[in-house]
C-alpha cells in the first residue's frame, strides 16, 4: 500500500517536470494563437483566452511554397542517403572489405565536423559549379549530415543478420546483389526506418546550409521562411509561432509513429552494449 | 559492435576446423582464395559509390576550406579563383583579432556551461525516470521532444520569451522579485541566454544515453544495498554513479563535440551579440565569411579550421575511449 502511494507520488512529479520541460513548447502554441493587439500585454495572457488563426492564415498565405520544398528536400535526402548508406553498410557488415575497419573511423569523425566549415567549402564548390540557389545542391549538402550515421547504423544492424541466412540465399544460387536486395534489405527494415526517419529530420532541420547555399533561390526550405519572418523585422509574432508550429510537425509525426526508433537513433553510435 | 565480433568469430571456425583434414588443405585454400578475391571486388562494388561520395562531398570541401583559409581572397578573386597564396597570414590575422580572445572564451564557456548542466539534469532525470512509476515511458518520450524539433523553431521560442518587455521569463521572474532583464540585447546576459535555450535542446540526449546505461546495472545490486541499509543517496553514489562512469565519459565527450560546433541557435537568437558579446568561434567564423557586405573568406575559414583542429582532439578522445571501453 505504502509503495503505491509512493509510486503515485513519483508520477505527479514526473508529470510536473514534463510540464516543465514542455513550457516553451507550449508557450509557441499559445503565442501562435495569441491576436497581436495582445502580443504586448502585460501580463501576457497565460491560456490563449481569445484564439485567433490570423497567425496560421498568414502560414497559408505565406508559407506554403516553403513547407513545399521542405518535403522536396527532405524526401530527396533520404533517397540519396538510402542509395548510399545502405549498400556500404551491407558490405562493412558482412563482406569485409579493405580498409573497411579505416572506414568505419573516417565515418565517425566526419560527424564531427562543424557544419559550418562544410558549409564554407560547399559554397566555394557550388559558386564554381553554379550549383548555388538549386534545390538539389542544397540535397547533396544536406545528405552529408546523414550519410555517415545511416552507414554506422546499417552496418550495426545488418552485422546481427545470422551468416546462416545470406549462405543459404549463396546455396540457392543467389548472386551477391540478389542476396542484398531479397534478403538483407527486407530483414533490415528498423534499420531503413530510422535513417529514413532522421535523414529527413534533419535535412528538413537544417538551417546553416539552407542560408549558406539557397538564401537567394527560387525554391527556399521552411527554415528560412522563418528565419525571413523573424529577419524582416516582423512584430507579427504569432505568424512567426504559427509558422514554427506547422515546422514541427514532422518532428511531432516522428515521435508519435516512430518513438522506439528514435530512442534507437538517439543511443547508436553512443552506447555499445 | 559485439555483435559484430561474434559474428567474425563464428565465420571463421568452419574454415578452422576444415583445416584438420591435411590433404584437402591446400585445394581448399586455394578455392577459398578465389572466393575470396571474388567477394573482395563485390565488396569494393558495394562501397565503391560511398568512397567516392565521402571523397566529393566531405574531403573535398574540407580541401576547399583549407585552400581558402592559405590564400588572400577578396570577393573578386574568390569569384575568378586566383587568390594568391598567403601562407599563414590568415591564421595570424585572426589570432591578433581583438574578437579572437572574447570568442575563445565564449566557446568555453558556452560548451563547458552547457554539458555541465545538460548532463547534471539528464542524470538526475535518467535515475528519476528508472523508478519505473505510471506514466513513465510516456513522459520520457516526451523529453524527446526539444531534441526533435528543427533549432530554429527553439531558437525562435526561446527568442520571444527572453523578449525584455513582453516575455514570459521576465514575466516569472517579477513573482519573485527580479526587475526585468534585457536578456538577448545586454552584454551581460547575451551568452547566459543562448547557454540556458542551448542547455533546454540538449538535456533529452543525455537522458535517453545516460537512462540507457542504467539499464545495464543489475538490480540485485540496488536489492543488497537496501538490504545493508543504504538509502537512495547512498545507493546513487555507491552504485550509480561508480557503475555508470563509462556512459558518463562517452556522454559528455559526445556532447562536447556536439556542443563546439553550435552555429544556428546561437545565430538565430543574438547573431552573436550585441557585439561580440555571445559569438563564439562558430558564429565568429560565419560572421567574417558570410555575416558582412565585405566577406573575409580567408579568415573566416582559418577560424573555421582551427574550430575543426579542438573538435578533432576531442573527438579523437571520445573514439579512443570508446575502443577501450569495447575491448
Amino acid at each position: 500500500m505504502k509503495s503505491r502511494t509512493g509510486k503515485r507520488r513519483y508520477t505527479v512529479i514526473g508529470l510536473l517536470l514534463t510540464a516543465l520541460m514542455l513550457f516553451p513548447v507550449y508557450w509557441m502554441l499559445n503565442v501562435s494563437l495569441t491576436p497581436q493587439q495582445d502580443m504586448r500585454k502585460s501580463p501576457p495572457d497565460l491560456l490563449p483566452l481569445h484564439p485567433t488563426f490570423e497567425g496560421y492564415r498568414a502560414v497559408l498565405n505565406d508559407q506554403m511554397p516553403y513547407l513545399g520544398t521542405s518535403l522536396l528536400i527532405g524526401l530527396g535526402t533520404v533517397a540519396l542517403t538510402l542509395l548510399l548508406a545502405a549498400p556500404a553498410g551491407f558490405a562493412l557488415a558482412k563482406l569485409r572489405p579493405f580498409g573497411g575497419g579505416a572506414l568505419g573511423l573516417v565515418l565517425l569523425i566526419a560527424q564531427m565536423i562543424p557544419g559550418i566549415v562544410m558549409a564554407m567549402g560547399f559554397y566555394g564548390i557550388f559558386l564554381d559549379l553554379g550549383l548555388l540557389n538549386s534545390w538539389w545542391g542544397l540535397i547533396i549538402a544536406d545528405s552529408t549530415i546523414a550519410v555517415p550515421f545511416g552507414v554506422m547504423i546499417f552496418t550495426a544492424f545488418m552485422s546481427g543478420i545470422p551468416g546462416e541466412l545470406i549462405a543459404a540465399a549463396r546455396i540457392d544460387g543467389a548472386g551477391t546483389f540478389r542476396t542484398f536486395w531479397s534478403i538483407v534489405l527486407p530483414v533490415s527494415r528498423n534499420a531503413l526506418v530510422t535513417v529514413s526517419l532522421f535523414s529527413f529530420l534533419w535535412a528538413w532541420s537544417d538551417f546553416v546550409f539552407a542560408n549558406t547555399l539557397d538564401g537567394g533561390g527560387d525554391l527556399r526550405p521552411i527554415t528560412l521562411g522563418i528565419y525571413k519572418y523573424i529577419g524582416n523585422n516582423n512584430q507579427e509574432w504569432n505568424s512567426i509561432m504559427a509558422t514554427a508550429v506547422v515546422a514541427s510537425i514532422p518532428a511531432a509525426v516522428l515521435l508519435v509513429l516512430a518513438q522506439r526508433y528514435v530512442a534507437a537513433g538517439v543511443t547508436a553510435g553512443a552506447v555499445k552494449d | 559492435m559485439t555483435i559484430a565480433r561474434v559474428d567474425r568469430r563464428s565465420r571463421r571456425s568452419p574454415a578452422r576446423s576444415g583445416a584438420t583434414g591435411t590433404g584437402q588443405r591446400t585445394d581448399a585454400s586455394a578455392l577459398r582464395r578465389r572466393q575470396h578475391r571474388g567477394s573482395r571486388l563485390t565488396a569494393l562494388a558495394f562501397i565503391a559509390p560511398l568512397v567516392v561520395y565521402l571523397a566529393a562531398f566531405y574531403l573535398y570541401p574540407l580541401y576547399r576550406n583549407l585552400d581558402l583559409s592559405l590564400r588572400d581572397y577578396t570577393v573578386r578573386s574568390f569569384v575568378a579563383g586566383d587568390a594568391p597564396f598567403s601562407g599563414l597570414d590568415n591564421f595570424r590575422t585572426v589570432l591578433d583579432d581583438p574578437t579572437f580572445g572574447p570568442a575563445m572564451r565564449h566557446t568555453v564557456i558556452f560548451t563547458f556551461g552547457s554539458i555541465v548542466f545538460q548532463y547534471a539534469a539528464g542524470l538526475a532525470l535518467a535515475v528519476f525516470f528508472n523508478r519505473h512509476f505510471r506514466l513513465a515511458p510516456t513522459l520520457r518520450a516526451l523529453f524527446l521532444i526539444p531534441w526533435l524539433l528543427p533549432l530554429i523553431v527553439s531558437a525562435s521560442t526561446w527568442s520571444w520569451m527572453f523578449n525584455s518587455e513582453s516575455g514570459v521569463i521576465n514575466y516569472a521572474l517579477h513573482f519573485v522579485g527580479v526587475s526585468p532583464v534585457d536578456w538577448l540585447n545586454s552584454p551581460d546576459w547575451a551568452l547566459t541566454s543562448v547557454v540556458i535555450a542551448n542547455i533546454w535542446i540538449g538535456i533529452p540526449f543525455n537522458l535517453v544515453i545516460l537512462y540507457s546505461g542504467l539499464q545495464n546495472i543489475p538490480g540485485e545490486l540496488y536489492e543488497a544495498a537496501s538490504l545493508d541499509g543504504a538509502g537512495a543517496w547512498q545507493q546513487f553514489r555507491r552504485i550509480t554513479f561508480p557503475l555508470l562512469r563509462p556512459v558518463s565519459a562517452i556522454t559528455l565527450l559526445l556532447g562536447l563535440v556536439y556542443t563546439l560546433k553550435v552555429f544556428d541557435l546561437i545565430w538565430i537568437m543574438t547573431k552573436g551579440g550585441p557585439g561580440d558579446a555571445s559569438s563564439t568561434l562558430a558564429t565568429w567564423s560565419y560572421q567574417l565569411g558570410f555575416g558582412t557586405l565585405l566577406p573575409k573568406f580567408g579568415p573566416g575559414a582559418a577560424v573555421g579550421n582551427i574550430l575543426i583542429l579542438i573538435a578533432l582532439v576531442f573527438g579523437l578522445l571520445y573514439i579512443r575511449v570508446q575502443r577501450r571501453q569495447e575491448a
